[in-house]
């Protein structure tokens, strides 16, 4: 499975990994419904963090599309907010 | 997984709808490839610029470590003329700038990030362009319109995907570059007035150096003046020594002027 950090890249992950990312997943979108921006926070860099450390950098001359896309590690709760209600998540 | 999805199936709707299309497929590889020039020229501004701030900053903070080091300089020899006051204040201007040269640290820090991270996206393009390029050209050498249209698809999935991402990329780069080129312009402005590059500079600013510089004017002339006292003695003996050098010279001088006189009258016979 391809996962793709927005401004770092793609990932490929292995399937097995998935359960733990869901995981964390599930606590990130808690968070975001929430409002709660310190659980948000951590949530969002450990979420990247597994991705990171279970992931292999996809080729990056490869054309594929990924099968899974996060925010950017930097990103704030309401930019994600943002992101979920299609606004503005693509500058052009 | 469902906010992980939903993120990924927002953005790449909009990656899709922001996509070029022509009447003849073959032609929106083409479109798109443009705006993959255009992208990757863009992308490499951005290194440039978030460079360039970068630069920016190391400089002021170079300055304003300057006026630390200066102002450490004054209180210490506000202090070896028993002037603590005046040490006081040298130092509490310079735990001001200390404050200062940390926020630019971290500043800087950020912006090291920012255009490491537009560096990559740069790379990943560049190869990702590349490759598509080649997919291109084999599309529009090999394949009738009909057939191209499912390759060009797969083709142009993956780097709508990638472009959208590099703009996002540029975006963010920009707009923390924006936030901190105003900062720095403000310090820049604070160190052209002279109000943390040289405490002495400003109104009341003035006191330190001023102090100082009359007290150590003081000083300097009295060891100055002990040094004179003390080097006056040991000197008399060598000029004694050394005085016959010059009366041999003085005795040269008149012939010289003589013949001088000689040929400036030949000169006028």
């Amino acid at each position: 499975m391809i996962i793709r950090i927005l401004t770092e890249g793609q990932y490929d992950v292995a399937d097995e990994a998935l359960a733990r990312l869901n995981q964390l997943d599930v606590t990130l979108e808690a968070a975001v419904e929430a409002g709660d921006e310190a659980a948000f926070a951590s949530a969002l860099a450990e979420l990247l963090g597994g991705v990171r450390t279970v992931g292999v950098a996809h080729p990056a001359d490869s054309l594929d599309e990924s099968d899974l896309i996060l925010p950017p590690a930097d990103a704030t709760l309401e930019q994600v907010r943002q992101m979920l209600t299609e606004g503005g998540l693509i500058p052009g | 997984m469902s906010l992980m999805k939903r993120i990924s199936l927002i953005f790449r709707s909009k990656a899709n709808k922001a996509l070029d299309r022509a009447e003849d497929p073959r032609e929106t590889l083409d479109y798109s490839y443009q705006r993959q020039l255009d992208l990757l020229s863009k992308v490499r501004r951005g290194v440039a610029d978030v460079a360039t701030s970068r630069k920016r900053v190391e400089l002021q903070v170079t300055q304003l470590e300057q006026s630390a080091a200066k102002l450490q300089g004054q209180a210490e020899k506000s202090l070896q003329m028993g002037r603590e006051d005046l040490a006081r204040e040298a130092l509490t201007r310079k735990s001001a700038l200390a404050t200062q040269i940390t926020d630019l640290k971290t500043q800087h820090a950020q912006l090291q990030g920012e255009e490491e991270k537009l560096t990559l996206a740069q790379q990943r393009l560049q190869a990702k362009v590349e490759s598509f390029r080649t997919r291109k050209e084999t599309i529009k050498a090999t394949y009738t319109a009909a057939e191209a249209q499912t390759r060009i698809n797969e083709a142009m999935s993956g780097i709508g995907e990638e472009m959208g991402d590099v703009g996002l990329a540029i975006q963010r780069a920009e707009d923390k570059t924006a936030q901190m080129q105003a900062r720095a312009g403000a310090i820049d402005e604070l160190i052209a007035s002279g109000a943390l590059d040289d405490a002495s500079a400003i109104n009341s600013g003035d006191d330190i150096t001023r102090e100082l510089e009359a007290m150590s004017s003081q000083a300097d002339v009295e060891a100055e003046l002990a040094r004179l006292k003390g080097l006056s003695a040991p000197e008399a003996p060598e000029a004694i020594e050394a005085a016959p050098e010059p009366g041999e010279i003085l005795a040269d001088e008149p012939e010289k002027q003589e013949t001088a006189s000689d040929a400036g009258k030949d000169g006028q016979a």
